[in-house]
């Protein structure tokens, strides 16, 4: 354990510090709230940059709390995946709390707001970083707690509805994850990830390792809204205030869901054919079904919530290849989906805070009364379709070649048609929202305030270079450790174990 | 192995609960029971046939002791149920007030 490693608890530190000062002084300090908001996002994110340089350099990092020795103690371990987790969730936490500065100004009590906000990073950084099955489960719980909250903030019938579907089904998908995870323990008799692999290598495959897969498929797919799972998802996602959509779509998803599996099912019990062959058929199906069931909807929000699962499918069919290119892709289009779904949810919470309508068929012509929101929505549609150069055409094109070199022919063809699937339901929601003609009840509309138009100008910015990420030199430090870290399977034990000295 | 497979029956109670109950109330008492039965399960998988409670002494030799790292464990998950039910029982407060009713099938204006 050498001294950067104290940099890892504090990714947890700092957000629950900033939640729990929020809470005990955001009540009588009315500006408070806001500042502690952007401010600790804004750390988180700078901490985040600097871990890519620390393990460009220094290789993994481990931190064991307590100072108890691995594997007796809770490890926290910090190498490339992690990373850019943690890049991914600081920075869209970050402009999000930059964008609910002017949002959140129509609710009451934004200190409750900020609170809740703090706590979910908290949890999401929380199950990124750590390196101990429970504490997974348990920082699993305080992101979807928290989130649950969120979901209802609003308080009225449909939030309330809402919430209380997402509430109940996640909390079954928490008791799957909890009940894998006392198999796991009573089977290999260790908490920690790294032993728990070594342990699971030295026995041979059995019926139990077989049935802790089912159990954390079912239990982390609802959490990422795999396709059998997916039903809390377009109800939960709309009803969220908008930056809370951007966070739960862009972020929320990803960390509980498509991380943990990743790590559970690559490092931990070690990916074999079929299991790969299960993720990307459920990729696949959601990609698919997901696309379809969005093409028919008018509820701006609605319609993006289908396609967060459709999207949720091609990450999950890129890292369920299995092979070095897929990983990349899916790893790829993880990124950049939370960049460009969240940029999405922003422009329509930005519609309906100047509107007060979700209903597509209501808008039209707002390009003219608010260029900037229409003009970084067109940036998002065309990343999210894949149309050249914005970032989402490479990722897709990343997964679309690994497919076919993989010769998966069939997956290909399907990535294929699920992307113009979407061109066609995006040129629907420009067609109806921002073109065509102004209609007269919204002449007097106005373009949203200046920090929510800030913060939709920067992700716009990235959707268009986010290309760069694949330039050889950027991609040596960002892209390809994450996905190494998943190439070495359950050799993540060793690299762990000697990080600890 | 009988006892593993009444906690299973307490678990399938729990999910039968969740998912046929049209009322409010009963998934959130299902949503209880099948916690309880994790919860359960857990400390049956580290209890040891006529063990003793884990206090490590000098003079006692180290043999067929109860697992105390689930104990442990268990303790945080009935925390964080707590807070899970808590929120429910909450939501559901604020659901009749505005809906009237427990009842699931009458709540369902979100469609599509």
């Amino acid at each position: 354990m050498t001294a950067t490693s104290n940099i890892l608890p504090l990714f947890v530190g700092i957000s629950l510090a900033g939640a729990f000062l929020t809470s005990i002084v955001g009540k009588k300090l009315k500006w408070l709230p806001d500042l502690m908001g952007s401010l600790t996002t804004l750390i988180l994110l700078g901490l985040s940059l600097i871990t890519v340089r620390i393990v460009a350099t220094q290789g993994i990092l481990v931190y064991s709390v307590g100072g108890w020795k691995l594997p007796i103690g809770i490890a926290l371990v910090l190498d490339g995946l992690t990373v850019f987790m943690l890049v991914t969730v600081n920075l869209m936490a970050f402009f999000i709390a930059i964008y609910s500065i002017n949002y959140m100004e129509k609710f009451t009590s934004k200190w409750k707001f900020y609170t809740l906000f703090l706590l979910m990073v908290a949890g999401m950084n929380g199950v990124v970083i750590t390196g101990d099955m429970f504490n997974l489960f348990v920082f699993l719980e305080i992101a979807s707690v928290a989130s649950y909250a969120l979901v209802a903030f609003g308080t009225e019938r449909h939030e309330l509805e809402a919430a209380f579907k997402y509430t109940v089904m996640s909390i079954v998908g928490s008791l799957f994850v909890l009940l894998g995870i006392v198999f796991l323990y009573s089977y290999t008799s260790t908490l920690n990830m790294a032993d728990m692999a070594n342990i699971l290598a030295q026995k041979s495959a059995s019926n139990i390792t077989i049935m802790v897969s089912v159990l954390f498929i079912m239990g982390f797919g609802l959490k990422a809204a795999l396709v059998p799972f997916h039903a809390w998802l377009p109800d939960a996602h709309p009803s969220a205030p908008a930056p809370i959509s951007a966070m739960l779509s862009g972020v929320l998803i990803k960390s509980l869901g498509v991380y943990t599996l990743c790590r559970v099912f690559y490092n931990v019990i070690g990916i074999n054919s079929s299991l790969s062959l299960i993720l990307m058929v459920l990729g696949t199906l959601s990609m698919v079904i997901g696309v379809f069931l969005a093409i028919g909807q008018w509820d701006f929000k609605r319609l993006l919530a289908y396609h967060s699962i459709s999207q949720i499918g091609y990450v999950i069919l890129g890292i369920g290849l299995g092979t070095p290119l897929g990983m990349i892709g899916g790893l790829f289009h993880l990124f950049n989906h939370s960049v460009f779904k969240s940029l999405l949810f922003l422009n329509s919470g930005a519609v309906e805070y100047a509107t007060g309508t979700r209903d597509l068929q209501k808008m039209g012509g707002l390009m003219t009364k608010m260029p900037i929101t229409g003009t970084t929505s067109l940036v998002a549609s065309m990343s999210i379709a894949g149309i050249p150069p914005f970032n989402g055409f490479w990722s897709k094109l990343i997964i679309i070649i690994a497919c076919v070199q993989a010769n998966r022919l069939g997956y290909a063809f399907w990535a294929v048609l699920a992307s113009i699937l979407t061109l066609a339901s995006f040129m629907k929601v420009m067609k109806y929202a921002f073109f065509g003609k102004l209609r007269e009840k919204w002449n007097k509309v106005e373009e949203v305030p200046v920090f929510m138009k800030l913060s939709m100008v920067i992700l716009a910015l990235i959707c268009v270079v986010g290309g760069v990420l694949l330039i050889y030199n950027i991609n040596e430090v960002f892209l390809k450790p994450a996905s190494d870290v998943l190439l070495e399977g359950t050799k993540y034990a060793d690299i762990v174990f000697k990080g600890i000295q | 192995m009988i006892i593993y497979l009444l906690c299973l029956i307490l678990f399938c109670c729990g999910l039968y609960c969740i998912l046929r109950k049209r009322n409010i109330i009963k998934i959130i008492l299902g949503i209880i029971i099948a916690e309880y039965a994790v919860n359960l399960f857990f400390i049956l998988v580290a209890y040891r046939m006529e063990g003793r409670s884990p206090i490590l002494s000098s003079e006692v030799e180290i043999v067929n002791m109860v697992d105390p790292l689930p104990q442990a464990l268990v303790l945080t998950a009935i925390v964080i149920g707590l807070a899970t039910t808590t929120l429910l029982v909450a939501l559901a407060m604020r659901i009749y007030e505005k809906y009237k009713t427990f009842d699931i099938t009458k709540i369902k204006e979100l469609r599509g």
